[in-house]
Formats: structure tokens, sequence, C-alpha cells
């Protein structure tokens, strides 16, 4: 049975080790349950990696992970029905049609009255004259929008999402972001959004973490952040903590 | 070596259907496909069955020994395409960059496994069937007239290139598309061992106890035994199975371990090279 007080995602003294390198090394958070928490980082800070230890696909080296206080990989088809991810580095078959991408997720995430969910999210995300077309025939900003359909088709209670917005245009991106934050307030979704679009990240997250070399570097709200690094948006304070200036400024103060 | 959880062990018909279903939209959007299943069937049909229509025109053993190539060439596709069917429905993962989604999703491995055998044999039906058909028409030889010996030696092969497929799978979770020509050329590796179109005798010793472990090896001289001597050997086919028993639990603890690497060494994010 699942603990329904405990954290949506608690994570505590994580450490993966990828033969000599420390791609997280020893980071705790735990986020509430209908949060939404940016996780932020340059390339190699262990974002993708922090991810994925959330989602089971890799194994801890050391410290524990837990989503709705199932223990990750463990246990984790006690929880993996109630997730889901989406990333630009993973795809859908190509040669299947939108729907039928949608058609067998639905099924292994036994999603009840499927047309009709289907359908709603093809509303949703304007997908219905691309329905019956092969995805991989779809151009990036579509492919996008299937994708998020896909990470949506079983309402997860607790969402991942990995750059969600990096392949669309500004235009479609804060549709989505629209999107997404409607579907968090209306399901009471947990979502870790991993990013490097920072206007996105202020706009939709209510916390942010940043990491830096596998280390959380900040955690706090984003209004906190700028007041505390002294700057106007959040990819100055980004900036001042990839480049090392966040303690020096802090220590100034 | 740690016991799999009961949870990975659990199976559920709807996800299983569900990846077949997967995989039967992927055939029918791809009539090549389709083609590609029967075209090297019935390629290695025609060349060997004209072989031994020539031999037995010269040879009276091969004259008495009828339709023994050509039940060797049937028999030897139930293998290696078995296990091809087996592999390429797992590598289609790959190539379309799925694996991860699937991983994420409550798919158990071993309904994966399961969807991958279900389609195996769809794959196997698709490319086969036709072919024995030819295989009437071109050299009048028909294997279903092998009746019941004929079931025994497809369940023994097919358990076979499951075994061989899962543990391809694994490999390729554990290490990525770097691995992917083993699933093509992996099962050619036992074709001299496991004595397809000759017997076990002219092996020299060393190599026959080698031969002996292998299940398709007892497959094909039971098939030789029955097409020139008319004789079941059920023993051999029971034997057979006992092996394909044990390879196919080794096959199934192999994948859940390489799985478990995967997920320690975090192949499971990266399955390019």
């Amino acid at each position: 049975m699942l603990n329904a007080v405990e954290p949506a995602i608690a994570v505590d003294q994580l450490v993966k080790v990828y033969k000599t390198t420390r791609a997280v090394d020893g980071i705790s958070f735990a986020l509430e349950r209908g949060s939404i928490t940016g996780l932020l980082g340059g390339n190699g800070a262990g974002k993708t990696t922090t991810i994925a230890m959330i989602t089971g696909l890799v194994m801890p080296t050391s410290g524990t992970v837990k989503v709705l206080g199932a223990a990750m990989p463990r246990q984790r088809y006690q929880v993996l029905h109630e997730m889901n991810f989406e990333s630009p580095h993973v795809d859908m078959p190509h040669r299947l049609t939108v729907r039928q991408n949608l058609k067998v997720f639905g099924r292994l995430y036994a999603v009840e009255d499927l047309d009709g969910r289907i359908a709603a999210l093809a509303r949703e995300f304007d997908l219905s004259e691309f329905l019956d077309r092969p995805t991989g025939k779809l151009s990036a900003g579509q492919k996008t929008r299937v994708a998020l359909a896909k990470a949506l088709i079983n309402s997860p209670r607790v969402l991942l999402l990995d750059e969600p917005t990096a392949s669309l245009d500004p235009d479609t991106a804060d549709w989505v972001r629209g999107h997404l934050e409607r579907f968090r307030r209306e399901r009471g979704a947990t979502v870790l959004l991993a990013s490097h679009n920072m206007s996105e990240v202020e706009r939709l997250c209510e916390r942010v973490i940043i990491m830096k070399r596998g280390h959380i570097e900040d955690d706090d709200t984003p209004q906190r952040l700028l007041v505390r690094y002294g700057r106007q948006t959040l990819e100055e304070v980004f900036l001042d903590v990839a480049r090392g200036r966040g303690e020096t400024r802090e220590a100034a103060q | 070596m740690s016991a799999p959880s009961i949870s990975a062990v659990t199976l559920a018909p709807h996800r299983i259907a569900a990846m077949v279903l997967r995989y039967v939209y992927l055939l029918r959007s791809s009539w090549t496909r389709l083609v590609e299943l029967i075209y090297w069937p019935a390629v290695q049909l025609l060349v060997w069955g004209f072989l031994q229509f020539y031999i037995a025109q010269n040879s009276g053993f091969f004259a008495r020994a009828s339709g023994v190539f050509i039940a060797a060439v049937l028999m030897w596709d139930v293998l290696f395409r078995g296990q091809l069917g087996f592999s390429v429905s797992f590598l289609e993962e790959m190539w379309s960059r799925n694996l991860t989604n699937l991983m994420i999703s409550p798919l158990r491995p071993i309904e994966f496994v399961c969807a991958l055998m279900i389609m195996s044999l769809i794959r196997l039906a698709i490319g086969m069937l036709p072919v024995t058909f030819l295989a009437m028409a071109f050299f009048g030889f028909n294997v279903y007239a092998l009746g019941l010996a004929l079931a025994a030696f497809f369940v023994n092969l097919i358990l076979t290139s499951w075994a061989v497929g899962i543990v391809v799978a694994g490999v390729l979770l554990r290490n990525g598309m770097g691995a992917e020509s083993l699933a093509w050329t992996l099962m050619f590796v036992l074709m001299p061992l496991t004595c397809v179109y000759y017997p076990v005798s002219v092996l020299p010793d060393w190599l026959q106890v080698i031969a002996w472990t292998l299940p398709p090896t007892y497959v094909f001289e039971g098939m030789r035994a029955l097409l020139m001597e008319h004789v079941i050997r059920a023993d051999l086919m029971l034997e057979a199975f006992a092996l394909n028993a044990l390879y196919f639990a080794a096959g199934v603890l192999a994948f859940l371990q390489l799985l478990k690497s995967a997920r320690r060494v975090g192949s499971l994010l990266q399955t390019g090279e």
C-alpha cells in the first residue's frame, strides 16, 4: 500500500557513479504532491541521471529515491502506472500513426475509455488532423506535441519532463506551457521539469533546484533566488551559479 | 545473484497484447517488411531443393533419402528465423529510440519477452507457411506429412531460437547497438555444430561432445532418422526438450541480470552505439 502522506518524490543522499565519474553526488530533496519544480543545470550537471533514477531507469550507486512512497527501482511496478515521462531524446515508433502509438501506450497503461482519451488529447494538443499520419512524417513541433500527449495518456500523478519545449517555436512552446500548467492544476499532479529555458522555469515553477557537477548548488523559489543573487532574471542567476559567482556575490553581501 | 522480484514475473495479458499490437501495426505499415519475411526462406529452399534434386539423380543414397535436404532447410529456417523474428522485433525498439518509453511504462520484462515470442511465431508463420507450400509445388515434399514428429521438431527448435533471442536482447540492452551484429550472426555459430545437413558422426570426437549439448542437434538427427530410416526417435526429442528447458530458463535469468546491469551502468539511457 502506497503512503498517501509521503512526498511525491523523495530523494535522499543520492549518488550515481559511472566508472570514475560522479554524475550525481549526494543530492537530497523532496517534492510536495501537486508541486511543480524546475531542475536547472548545464550539460553534465546530473539532471538527466537524476530523472532517470527517479523513473527507475538507472540504479543509484547509493542513496534512495521514493516516488509516491515506493522505493525506486525495486518497487517501481507499484507506481509506474501513475508516472510518465517526456524527453526530446526519446522517440516513438516512426512508422506507426499517432493514433496507433497512443493506442499502444494507452493499453500499456490500461487507460479506460481509450478512444475517448485519445480524442480528448488530440483536441487538447491540436493533433486531430494528424491522428492517422505516421509519427515519423510530422514536424519536430508536432512530434513534441504527440510525445506530450503520450506523457499525459494515463493522467499521471507524477510527470517528469526533460526539456519539453526544446524543439518548439516560441508560440507553440508558450501554448504547451499553458497546457502543462492547466494539467498540473486540474490533476493535482507533481511535475519535475528539467530545462535550459529559464523563462519557462520562471513561468511554470514554484521551486527551482540548480545542479552543477552532480551537486545541488541552490534550491529555492524563483523569487527568493532573484532577491538572493540580486538579479533580474533566472538566466542571470543560472549564469552566476554556472560560473561560480554565486558564492562570491553572497559572501560580498 | 539475487532472484528476480515477484512483480518482475507477474504477467498482464493486456500489456502483452498491447506490444503484439504495436508490432502488428508495424508489419502492416510496410509491405517490404512482409515480402522480406518470405524472400530469404524461399530463395534458400529453391537453392537446396534443386541441389538435392540434382544429387538424387546421381546417387542412390540421396535418392533414398528423399527430402532430407529440403526438410533440413525448412527446420534450419524455423531455428534461424524464429530467433531473428524475436531479435528484430526487439531491435525495432532500439532503432526507433522507443525503449526508454517502454522501460518507464508498467510493461514488465517478462511481458516484453512474451510479446517478442508471440511476434517470433507470427513472423515465422508469415515467412514459412508459403515456403512449405512452395516445397510441395516444386519438389513434391510435404513437410506436414511428418505429423507429430514435425510438432516435436518445431517446439524444440523454436524454444532454442527464443533462448538465443532472449540472451541477444539482454546483451543489446546492456551493450547497446554496438552488439547488433550478434542478432544476425549468433545462430550461424551454432550451424556447423548442430549438424543441420550432415550426421553428428562426421564431426571429430571432441566436437561431437559439444554438438550433443545443443538441442537442435537432436532435432536434426531425429529428422534424418525419420526421413532416411523411417524411425521416430522420441528419446532424442525428449532429451532436446530437457536441454531446451534448461537453456530457456538460463536465457531468461541472463536477460534479467543483463537488464539489471543495464540499469546499473545507465545503458538504458544510451541505447545507441
